[in-house]
């Protein structure tokens, strides 16, 4: 279980403190795929990446299965069981598909078979994937396909993907909700975290948490939720690109 | 032929050889040639007017490779070595150089080198030279090579240049010539450490038209190691060029990159690249999100970048 309590993150700007998150209070129960959404900006990606470690709480505490992770390193945070899939991934030169897919189980050596595994299950073909460089040279789509194997194939006790199917077609779509839908199939003894847009994912969270301006602005259960998300503002917001189709006026 | 433990480790850190390779061969220990065979078509002599050998290399010789290693294990020995390669045309060869010196004593140990390589019409050469110090003396290892090719027309040159570990000191300078059609590809790889000096540089003359080359160079300078890159591509006929040097500094390196292009023909297409900067922040995120520390994290970035 992660419990986040009061977590304020503020940035300086031009002497003035800009609050991102404002006292966030946060509980991700064990053996549930929590689904996390909200207008663009609202501070989902910041919530994740103080989950992983990345950035630190200005205030607040995070407690991971009763234990306060607040001033661990994100080190120790992944060696705990805390898996993060990054909403932009990282390139890097002269670092292959393989190592990395190596790094995240966290093992000396591994079988061209077992990496095979986690590119297939993100629609990947391995053997055209496993030697190549993961640098400027791959798509947008290969990439967060690639991050998202790197996250499964860590397999942790918490896993954070943020915004999976960003760049990812269609086809390849449908491929993904399988993968989770599967993974909250053997969820047991660990919890997921989604942080997305997707109608089609928050059908597949057994709780959803609505982040807007830097706050929780609801929490509750896919059926409690979902039905006050769907053509509601906060949603058409998030989708400013059919508002602009639609004739809207932003 | 016999050797050490020690070199027999020198041997396969430089040559990937485990055992004596196939085919052409001449292996060079603390001033001395230990071992030599010449094949059907390939025939190594050595020289009579200064210390080396001469690799003639058949005209249509194809799929047959060279390895001429060179192991120093001798503190305080000093060697200057020209060797000369001449590729017959239309053959195509993979040629295995490559240094190590393992020095335990006081006394600085020298290997300075000159390879020249004469590649005919159409023929292609792979070379790979590695170079590695070991031992724990005061004793520096300074190796100083000098390479220089000449390519006829049609001919093709990939050069795969490494020096990742032990050597204090080192400078490589690198000529070639291209005529009509030839084209050259470099990949260099550097890393020093501690105090370590290197540089490195490159002229490159696009002499004929629809020559090309591509010069690329990635580096690591880390502690106080201090490195300068100078690579010169001049285009004196309709050609394309481009040169790289990609590299990542750590704690108190110096690394100085100096490319420069001359343009002598309108039709000369040249480009250059020079980026000098710390590991990116989010890539040691990256690998730290999978579990890495900060400094294992740093061991695959560098692994990586310098593969
Ligand atoms: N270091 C920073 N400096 C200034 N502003 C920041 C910083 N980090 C985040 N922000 C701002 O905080 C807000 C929240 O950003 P965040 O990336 O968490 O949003 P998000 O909910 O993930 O949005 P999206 O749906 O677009 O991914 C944004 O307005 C962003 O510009
Ligand atoms: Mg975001």
């Amino acid at each position: 279980m992660l419990e986040l309590k009061n977590i304020v993150y503020q940035v300086e700007e031009n002497g003035e403190g800009i609050g991102i998150l404002n006292d966030v209070s946060l509980v991700i129960p064990d053996g549930k795929l929590t689904v996390i959404t909200g207008p663009n900006g609202g501070g989902k990606s910041t919530l994740a990446r103080i989950i992983a470690g990345v950035v630190k709480p200005t205030s607040g505490k995070i407690f991971f299965n009763g234990q306060d992770i607040t001033d661990m390193s994100i080190t120790d945070r992944a060696r705990l069981g805390i898996g993060f899939a990054f909403q932009q991934p990282v390139r890097f030169k002269g670092i292959r598909v393989v190592d990395l897919i190596r790094l995240a189980k966290g093992e000396k050596k591994l079988s061209s078979s077992d990496a095979c595994k986690y590119l297939a299950a993100v629609g990947l073909c391995a053997k055209d994937y496993i030697n190549r460089e993961v640098n400027s040279s791959l798509s947008g789509g290969e990439l967060k396909r690639i991050e998202i194997a790197t996250v499964l194939a860590k397999k942790s006790a918490l896993s954070v993907f943020d915004e999976p199917e960003a760049g990812i077609d269609l086809w390849s779509f449908q491929n993904l909700i399988e993968v989770f839908d599967g993974m909250r199939k053997n969820i047991e003894g660990s919890s997921i975290i989604i942080i997305s847009h997707q109608e089609r994912i928050l059908q597949i969270a057994d709780e959803i948490v609505l982040v807007k301006e830097g706050k929780i602005d609801c929490q509750g259960t896919c059926d409690e939720i979902l039905p006050k998300l769907v053509g509601t503002e906060s949603a058409v917001k998030s989708c400013g690109v059919i508002d602009l189709w639609k004739g809207g006026d932003n | 032929m016999e050797l050490t433990d020690i070199q027999k480790k020198i041997l396969e850190e430089v040559a990937d050889l485990h055992k004596i390779p196939v085919g052409a061969y001449n292996i060079r220990a603390n001033g001395e040639s230990v071992g030599r065979n010449s094949s059907a078509n390939i025939e190594i002599t050595s020289k009579t007017d200064v210390s080396g050998i001469d690799i003639k290399i058949k005209p249509g010789t194809k799929n047959e490779s060279v390895h001429i290693p060179v192991v120093i294990s001798q503190t305080g020995l000093k060697e200057n070595v020209h060797n000369d390669f001449f590729v017959g045309e239309d053959s195509d060869v993979l040629i295995v150089a490559g240094c190590g010196i393992d020095n335990c004593g006081s006394s600085d140990s020298e290997h300075d080198g000159i390879h020249r390589f004469y590649i005919g019409k159409n023929a292609r050469v792979k070379y790979v030279e590695k170079h590695y110090g070991s031992g724990a003396g005061k004793g520096k290892r300074i190796l100083n090579p000098v390479t220089e090719v000449y390519m006829e027309e049609g001919s093709y040159c990939e050069m795969e240049m490494v020096q990742i570990k032990g050597v204090d000191d080192t400078e490589r300078v690198t000529h070639a010539e291209l005529k009509e059609g030839a084209r050259m590809i470099v990949h260099e790889r550097l890393m020093t450490h501690d105090d370590q000096h290197a540089v490195s540089r490159y002229d490159v003359e696009l002499n004929g038209e629809g020559s090309s080359a591509d010069v690329v160079s990635r580096a690591v300078a880390r502690d106080r190691s201090y490195q300068r890159f100078d690579a010169k591509i001049i285009g004196n006929a309709p050609c394309s060029g481009h040169s790289e040097c990609d590299s990542i500094i750590m704690d108190n390196g110096t690394i100085l990159a100096v490319p420069a292009l001359e343009a002598n023909n309108v039709d000369a297409a040249l480009i250059h690249e020079a980026a000098i900067g710390k590991i990116a922040g989010e890539q040691l995120v990256k690998l730290m999100t999978l579990g890495l520390t900060e400094q294992e994290a740093e061991e695959e970035i560098i692994n990586g970048f310098l593969r």
